[in-house]
């Protein structure tokens, strides 16, 4: 299916879902209200032209300076279709959290993880939601932009593992 | 090895493998809930290796990002060139010189044969072949030497540029390199006459890890370990890029999804891809290596030196950077390991606004504990040689 098309078909199922849409570089882009995000993934997946069976991506995007908000982006492709579809969700940045999607793609479960860990965005029923790649004791969430790239914990590993042979 | 269901003892223990481990391949670390010698559940942390790229690449420029990537898939760095490359190409609308499509397909086909080599060297080692171990460095060596020849590095070669690439492929690339496609093909009897046959081979790998197709994509598996599992996905095919539609190659595709199948849809992918370097060797085109667009590619250093406009240029590309229109793509390229995907958030700006990652060991590696969960201890260590997963995409 071209662009024209799955825009065409996603805005006829969900009226009220949707925020704005576009095409860049002849990549389709839709942005939908995270109330719809279950539902719309769902149908995506399920519908028989459509058959986003791959979630290709899943990533947060710190958006707080210009529009106040944090964008959750899923990059989608079917691959017995061969199309894509970037979805983008806007979320409130005071309060960062949406429904999850592993119910509907598996993988989703690490990607969320990882947007957790690295913006703080909550994922609603995530099975395990826990920091990814950052250690347990790390404060704060390095990828916003609030964080300062030569941001210093309180606690570095020598406090940790080397206290007592500074202490002495 | 097979699977035993009903074991006597009744204490579960917890044990790590990892991060300090020969069979992890790299500094991963899993969490083993062990009934007997089954395992009951497994847990992998990651994280060790995380560098902050992302972050990292926010400060800056589009050129300055192109080290950055070496260091993900180091054991494949001119792949990573090509996706980042091909994503900030696709951000500023520009074509690329047809010989420098062509360098790049040689190049990233090399890496694929390399990045497999070292993938069959140290999956066969931790089986107990030895012998293969010594074989594929062989033969990795001379592809490095390549690599040195191109690019001046042996790992972190950087050599891809945004519009083309650094400089032209040097005198003697071509024959060294047609010697090396000539010869191949046997080396890799070779290995297979080791392998592939060998009943105790098999006996490790034959309905080891297990996933099936529609469980590989639900889990996002990509690359030789969805096309282990009968999945026909190659992004070379399905979305051409880099003038990939102009070779003939085949999309060698497993059946069962066992450890052996990902193991003989890489034998095979060698093989094809030492023929797309044949045929790219002997259409090369003549021209441009590099697209000659002042305010995105360095202009040739003669020219810097004699005129006043290519020394501007080259200032104001130096210290400006390129600075691409608002807007936000995805491109993404068949890596050795799976689908490598670029996200880049532009705000006009000559840094990325947001560069976001989607490397396919990452996305691999979730399956794991799906694959070993009810199997045998020694088939964990063959099930992760049989994801081939780099640390260093992982953490990232």
């Amino acid at each position: 299916m071209d662009n024209e098309a799955i825009a065409t078909l996603i805005k006829t199922n969900f009226p009220d879902a949707i925020i704005g849409s576009g095409v860049f570089r002849n990549e389709l882009t839709i942005i939908i209200k995270k109330e719809f995000i279950t539902d719309i993934a769902k149908f995506l997946k399920e519908h028989q032209e459509l058959d986003f069976n791959f979630l290709s991506d899943l990533c947060g995007v710190d958006r707080v300076e210009m529009d106040g908000v944090f964008e959750v982006v899923y990059h989608l492709y079917s691959i017995y279709k061969n199309h894509r579809l970037r979805l983008k969700v806007p979320i409130p940045s005071n309060e960062p959290h949406i429904s999850t999607v592993t119910g509907v793609w598996k993988t989703a479960n690490w990607h969320e993880r990882e947007a957790y860990d690295m913006f703080g965005i909550k994922f609603n029923n995530h099975p395990d939601l826990r920091k990814i790649l950052m250690p347990d004791d790390f404060e704060g969430h390095p990828l916003r932009k609030s964080y300062p790239i030569d941001g210093r914990q309180p606690v570095t590993l020598r406090g940790i593992y080397r206290k007592d042979v500074d202490e002495a | 090895m097979t699977a035993i269901s009903n074991t006597t003892t009744t204490h579960l223990m917890t044990i790590n493998m990892g991060p300090q481990h020969p069979s992890t391949h790299g500094v991963l670390r899993l969490l083993l809930e062990l009934d007997g010698e089954m395992i009951v559940k497994a847990e992998p942390h990651i994280g060790f290796l995380h560098r902050g790229v992302e972050k990292l690449a926010e400060y800056k420029t589009y050129h300055q990002c192109i080290p950055l990537t070496d260091r993900l898939d180091y054991v494949a760095p001119f792949s990573n060139n090509l996706a980042y490359a091909l994503t900030v190409e696709k951000l500023l609308g520009i074509e690329i010189p047809e010989r420098a499509q062509h360098i790049r397909v040689i190049l990233c086909e090399l890496t694929r044969i390399s990045s497999h080599l070292l993938w069959l060297a140290t999956h066969a080692l931790d089986l107990g072949a030895m012998t293969v171990f010594f074989y594929c460095f062989r033969e990795r060596e001379t592809i490095y030497d390549i690599f040195e020849m191109v690019s001046g590095a042996r790992m972190n070669l950087s050599y891809i540029r945004v519009g083309g690439v650094s400089r032209d492929l040097p005198g003697g690339f071509l024959e060294k390199t047609r010697k090396f496609v000539a010869e191949f093909p046997s080396r890799l009897n070779e290995y297979e006459t080791l392998l592939t046959n060998n009943i105790i081979w098999k006996k490790r790998t034959v309905g080891v890890g297990v996933i099936s197709a529609e469980d590989a994509i639900d889990y996002g598996l990509s690359g030789p370990s969805l096309r282990g599992s009968g999945v026909n996905w190659d992004i070379r095919k399905a979305e051409p890029y880099s003038s990939y539609d102009k070779y003939h190659f085949a999309v060698p595709l497993g059946k069962n999804g066992d450890v052996y199948d990902r193991y003989y849809v890489r034998i095979e992918e060698m093989r094809q891809s030492n023929s797309i370097v044949h045929q790219a060797l002997n259409v090369l085109p003549k021209g441009d290596f590099i697209a000659r667009i002042p305010n995105i590619t360095l202009p040739p250093k003669e020219d810097v030196e004699t005129k006043m406009e290519s020394l501007i240029h080259h200032f104001k590309l130096i210290t400006d950077g390129i600075q691409p229109p608002k807007g936000e793509v995805y491109s993404s390229i068949e890596a050795p390991k799976g689908e490598l995907g670029f996200y880049i958030v532009s705000d006009g700006s000559s840094h990325p606004y947001r560069l976001k990652i989607r490397p396919p060991s990452f996305v691999n590696l979730e399956a794991l504990p799906k694959m070993v969960e009810g199997r045998l201890l020694p088939d964990v260590v063959a099930v992760i040689g049989s994801l081939d997963i780099v640390l260093g995409e992982i953490d990232r």
